[in-house]
C-alpha cells in the first residue's frame, strides 16, 4: 500500500505541473525580448510587450466591453436563475422533470449552436448582432448555472422558516427578502462569481453573437491568428495574475470562515 | 403551483414565473425552434425572401449528405472528440480517487487551488500556451533536443495530435471534478470492507468504486465530449492542414459564405450529435439527466 | 386582548382524503386548550387552518367571532409555535423576537426594547446578542414562545413544541407554558400525542381519532368518564373484557364474559343489545387473596414491576384474559411474586361499557 501511494502521490505531481507548466511557459515568454512568443531562445529580459499591450488601445476597448457584457450577464442571470429555482423547487412531478430538463439542456449544448441560434432568432425580431446578444446568449446557459447552485441551496432550506415568518406577520416580499434570500446568498454569490468568469471567458456564444464587437476574448484569438506578437502573452500573464490572486482570495476567506467556525 | 401561491403570493409568484419564462422561452426554446426552422429555407438574398423561392425543402441537409469532405470532418470529429473523451477518463479517474480517497485531508484546499486557475484561465489562452510549446523550435522540441531524446525537431502539429493534445489539456478538468465528487460520497468503509474480505485491489475498484461513480463519470464524459466537439478555438489555433473540425464548416457558413441556413443546418446536426451522445450516455450508465447536470 | 376561537362544522379533504372530519368546538377568550390524539388523527390540520396556512374544505373557523375565510396567516391575531420551532437561524436572538415588529415597521430602538422585555419574561434576559445555535434546546424553545408573544397575538398556536425536549425539561416546560398563559391570559391551543401533557396543562381537552373529535372535556373527565372506548383507551391504561350486556340491575348492568359475569355502568350513549366492552383502570383492580363477593376473578401473577410509589401487576386467568392492577405503595403492601393465586376484584361503579374502537397505542408506542 505504501508503495501505491507513493505513485499516487507521484501521478498527483506530474499531473499538477502538467496543468501549469504550460502556463508558466506562456507567462515567461512575456518577459522575452522575441519577435515571437518563445521561452528559447532567451533573447533577453524586457518589459516592452506590457508598455505595447498598455498602448494598445483596442485591448482596452475589448477589455471594456469583456467587462461591461461579463456585468449585465450576472445582473441578468442571478435573478433569473435565482426564481428558476424557486420555481422549480415547489412544483413535483412530470412539469417539475420537464421544467429541469429545458433549464439544463443549455449546459450541454455546444457553445456553437446557442450563438447560431441567438443570433437568429433576434434578427428575425430586428435586433442585430451585438455584445448586446452576446450577453443574451450567455445568460442562457449561465442562467442555468445559477439556478443549479441555488436550487442545490434550497434543498437545505427549512420551508417552516416561511410559515413561521409569514405567521408572524411578514408579508411575502419580506419572507422573500428577511428569511429566504438571506439563506441563498452564500449560493447566489458563488453564482454571480462563476457567472462573472464564465462570461468574461466566454468565446463560441460571442463569436457568432458580437457583430463587429471585441472582447477580450475574441481579441486574443484575431491576435493569435493574424500577427502574433508577445503582447498577447503580456495580457495572459496579466490575466493569470488576477485569476491567481481571485483564487488566493477566496481561500483565505473560505479558511477565515472555516476557523470562525 | 398553488403550493407557490402559498409561498410567495401572487405577485412574487408572477414575477418568478415570468422571469423563467423570458429564460426558457425567449433565450432557450424559440432560439431553437428557429434555428430548426431556418435550417430548412434556402439561403436567399434580403430581397427574396419571403418570395416564391423560400419554401421549405431539405436542401441544406443534402448539402451535408452530398459533401463526402463534410461527412467526413463530422465523422473524425466524432471519433476524435470520443477519443478525447476517453483520454480524459484515463487521467482523470485514478486523481479523482486519490484526492477523494488518499490524498491527506489538509492538503485539499492547496490542490484545488492550484487546480482552480488552469481551470479558470481563458480556454483561448490555455491553446495558446499549447501553441507555443508545440511549435516547431519552441520548448518542447528544444527541452527534448537538448535531452537528446529525439535527434530532429518533431512536428507536433500534425494530423489531428495537436487538437487532441490541447483538447485533453482544456477539458480534462470538466471530467476530474465530476468524478471526484462522485468518489467523494462513497463511505470509505464500503472499500475498506470489500478490502477486508479478500477483494484485490482492481476488483474492489470494478465492483465497489467505478459503479459508485457512474454518475460522475456520466456527467464527465457527456461534458468533455460536448465542450470537445464544439470546440472552435482548440481546433483553430492547434489543427495541421489535415485535421479539420465540424465547428470550422460551420464558421465558414455563417462569415465566410454568409449562408446563414446551411450554417443552422449544420450548428443542428451538431445539436443533434451531442444530443443522442447524451442520450446514449444516460443508458449505458443508466443515470438521470439531474445526476449530470449538477 | 385574548379572542376565542370556534370552529363550526369544519371540515378539511386532501383529495379523498379526509383529514378533518365535521369538527365544531368552541374555545374560550384566555383558555388553554389542548387537542389530544395520535399522530394522524387531524390535530395539526386543525392548527393549520386556525393560523391560515390551509382553507378549510367546508365549515367556518372564527376567531374573537370574526369569520376568518379568506384571511391569510399573516392576516390573522394567531401566532404558531412551531414543532421544530423554526427560529430563523440567521438572525440573534433579539431580531428572531422582534421580527413580528420589524415586518410591522417598528423602529430599531422600541423593538430591541420589547425583545429584551420579552427576554426576561420568558427567564432569558441575557441572551439578546447570542446566535439561536449557541442555545440549548430549553432556551430555544422560549425564544420561540417569545418571538410569538412579541406580535401580541390574541390566540397561541402550539404544535408539540416539546417533542424534541428530553423527559426532565419537558416536565419542567410544562409548569412553565401554563405559567406563561396565566400571566399573559392569551388563549393558547396545543397540540399534542401526549396524554401527560394535555391533562396536566390545560383547561379543556379535545380528543381526536380519524379527524373526528371524539370528547370535549375538562381533564379529569377525559379521564374518568370518558365518552368512548377510544378515549377511554388512548388516555391511560385500561383493562378491557369482551362480552355482552345481559341484564340491569340498580344502575347498573350485567356484562356477561368468558372469564365470568360482571356488574358495571354504562358509558354515555351505550344501551342493552349494543356491542360494548368493559373498561377498568389498573387502579380500581385491587388484587386480593380472597375472592370477592361479586365481580370478582381468580388469576395467576405473571409478572410484578415495582415502580416506586405504586406497583404494578400483570396477571392472567383460566380463559387467557390479561389483567393489569396497580396498588400505591404505602410501605406496608405484601409484594406477590410471580405464579402467586390471587384475585382481581373491582367495584361495578368503577367498570365502565363504552362502545367504539380502541386505540392502537399500546401497540406502536
Amino acid at each position: 500500500m505504501r508503495k501505491s501511494n507513493f505513485l499516487f502521490h507521484l501521478y498527483m505531481v506530474l499531473f499538477l505541473i502538467y496543468m501549469i507548466l504550460p502556463l508558466v511557459v506562456m507567462g515567461g515568454a512575456a518577459f522575452n525580448d522575441s519577435r515571437f512568443p518563445s521561452i528559447y531562445p532567451w533573447v533577453g529580459w524586457t518589459d516592452r510587450w506590457f508598455i505595447e499591450l498598455w498602448k494598445d488601445t483596442r485591448m482596452w476597448v475589448a477589455f471594456r466591453n469583456t467587462i461591461l457584457v461579463a456585468l449585465a450577464v450576472v445582473a441578468i442571470s442571478i435573478p433569473i436563475g435565482t426564481a428558476a429555482a424557486i420555481l422549480i423547487n415547489s412544483i413535483a412531478g412530470s412539469t417539475r422533470t420537464v421544467l429541469y430538463s429545458l433549464m439544463v439542456a443549455p449546459i450541454l449544448t455546444p457553445g456553437a449552436v446557442i450563438g447560431i441560434s441567438t443570433l437568429l432568432f433576434w434578427n428575425t425580431l430586428n435586433v442585430p448582432a451585438g455584445l448586446h446578444l452576446s450577453v443574451l446568449g450567455q445568460v442562457s446557459f449561465i442562467a442555468a448555472f445559477v439556478m443549479l447552485l441555488v436550487l442545490a441551496r434550497l434543498q437545505s432550506f427549512d420551508r417552516g422558516l416561511e410559515e413561521a415568518a409569514l405567521d408572524l406577520g411578514a408579508s411575502h416580499a419580506q419572507v422573500l427578502r428577511r428569511i429566504l434570500l438571506p439563506h441563498l446568498y452564500p449560493a447566489i454569490g458563488a453564482g454571480a462569481a462563476i457567472g462573472f468568469f464564465q462570461s468574461i471567458e466566454n468565446f463560441n456564444v460571442t463569436l457568432f453573437t458580437r457583430g463587429t464587437y471585441d472582447t477580450l476574448t475574441v481579441y486574443v484569438f484575431s491576435k493569435v491568428r493574424t500577427g502574433i506578437t508577445p503582447t498577447i502573452n503580456a495580457l495572459a500573464l496579466i490575466l493569470i495574475a488576477v485569476t491567481l490572486f481571485c483564487a488566493i482570495a477566496y481561500e483565505v476567506r473560505r479558511r477565515a470562515v472555516a476557523r470562525r467556525g | 403551483m398553488s403550493d407557490l401561491l402559498n409561498r410567495y403570493g401572487g405577485l412574487l409568484t408572477a414575477i418568478f414565473i415570468l422571469l423563467t419564462a423570458f429564460w426558457l422561452l425567449m433565450l432557450v426554446i424559440l432560439p431553437n425552434i428557429y434555428l430548426f426552422e431556418n435550417s430548412f429555407r434556402p439561403y436567399l438574398p434580403v430581397n427574396e425572401m419571403g418570395g416564391p423561392k423560400d419554401v421549405y425543402s431539405l436542401n441544406n441537409y443534402l448539402t451535408f449528405f452530398k459533401s463526402p469532405i463534410h461527412m467526413n470532418v463530422f465523422v473524425w470529429t466524432i471519433i476524435y472528440s470520443s477519443l478525447v473523451t476517453l483520454i480524459c477518463f484515463i487521467i482523470a479517474y485514478p486523481l479523482a480517487y486519490y484526492m477523494s480517497k488518499i490524498a491527506p485531508d489538509r492538503i485539499i484546499p492547496t490542490l484545488f487551488l492550484l487546480l482552480f486557475v488552469p481551470l479558470w484561465v481563458s480556454e483561448v489562452l490555455r491553446s495558446f500556451a499549447w501553441f507555443i510549446i508545440l511549435a516547431l523550435k519552441g520548448p518542447l522540441n528544444s527541452t527534448l533536443l537538448g535531452l537528446g531524446i529525439i535527434e530532429a525537431p518533431v512536428r507536433w502539429i500534425m494530423g489531428f495530435r495537436g487538437v487532441v493534445i490541447g483538447l485533453v489539456y482544456t477539458y480534462v478538468l470538466f471530467m476530474l471534478f465530476p468524478i471526484y465528487n462522485a468518489i467523494q460520497s462513497l463511505d470509505t468503509n464500503q472499500i475498506e470492507a470489500a478490502e477486508d474480505l479478500g477483494s484485490p485491489w482492481w476488483r474492489t475498484h470494478l465492483r465497489v468504486i467505478l459503479p459508485h461513480s457512474k454518475p460522475g463519470i456520466a456527467s464527465g464524459a457527456v461534458m468533455v465530449f460536448m465542450l470537445s466537439a464544439g470546440s472552435i478555438l482548440v481546433p483553430t489555433l492547434l489543427a495541421s492542414t489535415t485535421s479539420r473540425w465540424f465547428t470550422e464548416i460551420i464558421q465558414q457558413w455563417m462569415f465566410e459564405s454568409q449562408d446563414w441556413n446551411t450554417g443552422s443546418a449544420y450548428a443542428f446536426l451538431l445539436l443533434i450529435l451531442c444530443t443522442v451522445f447524451v442520450s446514449v450516455v444516460m443508458r449505458v450508465f443508466r443515470v438521470k439527466l439531474s445526476d449530470i447536470a449538477k | 386582548m385574548s379572542a376565542g376561537v370556534e370552529l363550526d362544522n369544519v371540515t378539511m379533504e386532501f383529495g379523498s382524503f379526509r383529514a378533518v372530519d365535521n369538527v365544531s368546538v368552541n374555545i374560550q377568550p384566555g383558555e388553554f386548550f389542548s387537542f389530544l390524539g395520535p399522530s394522524g388523527c387531524g390535530k395539526t390540520t386543525i392548527l393549520r387552518m386556525i393560523s391560515g396556512f390551509i382553507q378549510p374544505t367546508k365549515g367556518l373557523v372564527k376567531i374573537g367571532g370574526k369569520d376568518m375565510q379568506g384571511a391569510r396567516p399573516n392576516q390573522r391575531p394567531t401566532a404558531l409555535i412551531f414543532q421544530n420551532l423554526a427560529l430563523f437561524p440567521l438572525m440573534p436572538v433579539w431580531e428572531n423576537i422582534a421580527f413580528g415588529l420589524e415586518v410591522r415597521g417598528v423602529d430599531k430602538a422600541k423593538r430591541r426594547a420589547r425583545a429584551e422585555e420579552l427576554l426576561r419574561l420568558v427567564d432569558l434576559p441575557d441572551a439578546a446578542d447570542k446566535r439561536v445555535s449557541q442555545l440549548s434546546g430549553g432556551q430555544k424553545q422560549r425564544v420561540a414562545i417569545a418571538r410569538a408573544l412579541a406580535v401580541e397575538p390574541s390566540v397561541m398556536l402550539l404544535d408539540e413544541p416539546l417533542s424534541a425536549l428530553d423527559l426532565k425539561l419537558r416536565q419542567h416546560m410544562r409548569a412553565e407554558l401554563r405559567a406563561i398563559q396565566k400571566r399573559t391570559q392569551v388563549t393558547f391551543i396545543y397540540i399534542t400525542h401526549d396524554q401527560g401533557e394535555a391533562l396536566a396543562m390545560s383547561d379543556r381537552v379535545g380528543v381526536m381519532s380519524h379527524g373526528k373529535l371524539q370528547q370535549v372535556a375538562v381533564p379529569q373527565d377525559i379521564y374518568n368518564n370518558p365518552a368512548n372506548g377510544f378515549v377511554a383507551s388512548f388516555v391511560g391504561e385500561n383493562n378491557i373484557l369482551s362480552g355482552d350486556i345481559t341484564g340491569e340491575e340498580g344502575g347498573l348492568v350485567s356484562f356477561a364474559t368468558p372469564s365470568g359475569t360482571f356488574s358495571a355502568r354504562l358509558g354515555p350513549g351505550v344501551s342493552k343489545g349494543a356491542k360494548a366492552r368493559l373498561f377498568l383502570r389498573p387502579e380500581h383492580a385491587r388484587l386480593s387473596t380472597e375472592a370477592g363477593k361479586e365481580n370478582s376473578v381468580p388469576v395467576e401473577v405473571t409478572d410484578v414491576a415495582f415502580e416506586g410509589n405504586f406497583i404494578s401487576v400483570h396477571s392472567v386467568d383460566a380463559k387467557g384474559q390479561t389483567y393489569i392492577s396497580e396498588a400505591r405503595n404505602d410501605g406496608s403492601a405484601v409484594i406477590p411474586g410471580r405464579g402467586d393465586k390471587r384475585h382481581i376484584v373491582f367495584e361495578g361503579q368503577h367498570a365502565v361499557l363504552l362502545t367504539g374502537d380502541i386505540s392502537a397505542k399500546d401497540v406502536d408506542e
